[in-house]
């Protein structure tokens, strides 16, 4: 069963290539917020995570900072 | 424990390159690295890696990853090394959680991002305060911001930004910057830019995320109101967690033309060695010479 996953992330930052190639890797399906062209959704993932560092996942609530991949693991249950 | 022929420990230019060599000649080996890529994932714009006319940093980085994978490669990636025991013909790797032996290593663990040191900047790191302006620069759009550092990559900041943010303040701490010459003109002409030079960072201030930066200029305090602060003052070599081994002030690993360390069986490549010029093309270069030199040093031992 597919979780509703988002990215917001830069086209430029290396960690959001990754984490978005390491979902794609495993077969999740994942919304891409690129916040460098959207204000509004740059202004979410401040207000979600308390931090402006990109990438930021929102895997059904569960906010993660970074590419860590033990908690998007765990998230995820994969 | 088994005993591997090689390990690469860092995966940014230096050491993929060593691994597509290790994978050439069929050596038993191990990459152990906190990330892929290194410092060239985090470049913006480059225009002098022979073959690319253009290309950006990520790109790069992702074509080195996609050679590399061609062959089969044991790569422990998220792994930090804390430590390197042993001597002569065996060597322990040691990570938080665990550990490798090896015949050689290759260290090509590159560079990190100096901190100011200033109050304020561990609290507000990720919430105004960054090391990355091509990661993080778009989310400061329309904002007013500060980049500190006065040589190329504070440049390149302040070129990136000045596109984007409200207004620039580039603070340097010497008498004028340095730099290239073309990326001095363009900051010195835009109108979003103002540089002050001969300042010092005090602090950096916000109550959730930063909304200002106290600097000394000239013996006296001023408070910029600034949401972004861009860290720009250079590259400390990730040199610490190995100890007995000759390094030079900086703390770069001392090597030979070979890149042969001060220990016998232990090889560098890249950013993390006091070789002349930092470039992803040498870093890559020295990778390859690095990894030839082990498989020379390997054949000796093995028919002494």
């Amino acid at each position: 069963m597919g979780k509703n996953v988002k990215v917001y992330s830069t086209p430029t930052c290396p960690y959001c290539v990754r984490v978005k190639q390491f979902l794609k890797d495993n077969n999740v399906v994942f919304q891409d917020m690129d916040v460098s062209v959207n204000q509004a959704m740059a202004a979410e993932m401040i207000s979600k995570s308390g931090q402006m560092g990109v990438p930021v996942l929102d895997i059904e609530g569960t906010i993660i900072v970074g590419f860590d991949k033990g908690r998007i693991q765990q998230a995820l249950e994969i | 424990m088994d005993m591997y022929d090689l390990i690469i420990i860092g995966a940014g230019p230096a050491g993929i390159t060593a691994a597509v060599y290790a994978a050439r000649k069929k050596m038993r080996f191990l990459m152990v690295s906190k990330d892929v890529g290194g410092q060239a994932a985090w470049s913006g714009d480059i225009e002098n890696y022979t073959g690319y006319q253009f290309i950006s940093g990520p790109e790069l980085v992702h074509k080195f990853e996609e050679h590399m994978r061609t062959y089969s490669i044991d790569l422990k990636e998220g792994e930090a090394v804390s430590g390197i025991l042993g001597s002569g013909d065996s060597f322990t790797v040691q990570t938080q959680t665990s550990g490798w032996q090896s015949k050689t290593l290759i260290i090509c663990s590159g560079k990190r991002s100096r901190e100011l040191g200033v109050s304020g900047e561990r609290e507000f790191r990720n919430r105004g305060l960054t090391y990355c302006a091509t990661c993080d620069g778009p989310l400061f759009s329309g904002k007013d911001v500060a980049v500190i550092g006065g040589g190329n990559s504070a440049l390149d900041a302040a070129l990136q930004m000045m596109r984007i943010a409200r207004k620039v303040y580039l603070i340097n701490n010497t008498a004028g910057l340095e730099g290239d010459a073309v990326m001095r003109e363009k900051v010195a002409q835009s109108p979003i830019v103002t540089v002050v030079n001969d300042a010092r960072v005090v602090s950096v201030q916000g109550e959730k995320m930063v909304s200002g930066l106290v600097i000394d200029h000239g013996g006296k305090q001023r408070l910029l109101g600034v949401q972004g602060v861009f860290v720009e003052i250079g590259l400390i070599p990730n040199s610490e967690f190995i100890s007995g081994i000759e390094k030079n002030p900086l703390g770069e690993i001392i090597v030979d033309k070979y890149n042969q360390t001060s220990i016998p069986g232990i090889f560098a490549a890249g950013d993390v060695t006091d070789v002349p010029e930092k470039q992803i093309i040498i870093a890559a270069g020295e990778g390859s010479k690095a990894c030839l030199s082990v498989f020379r040093y390997l054949a000796k031992q093995s028919s002494s």
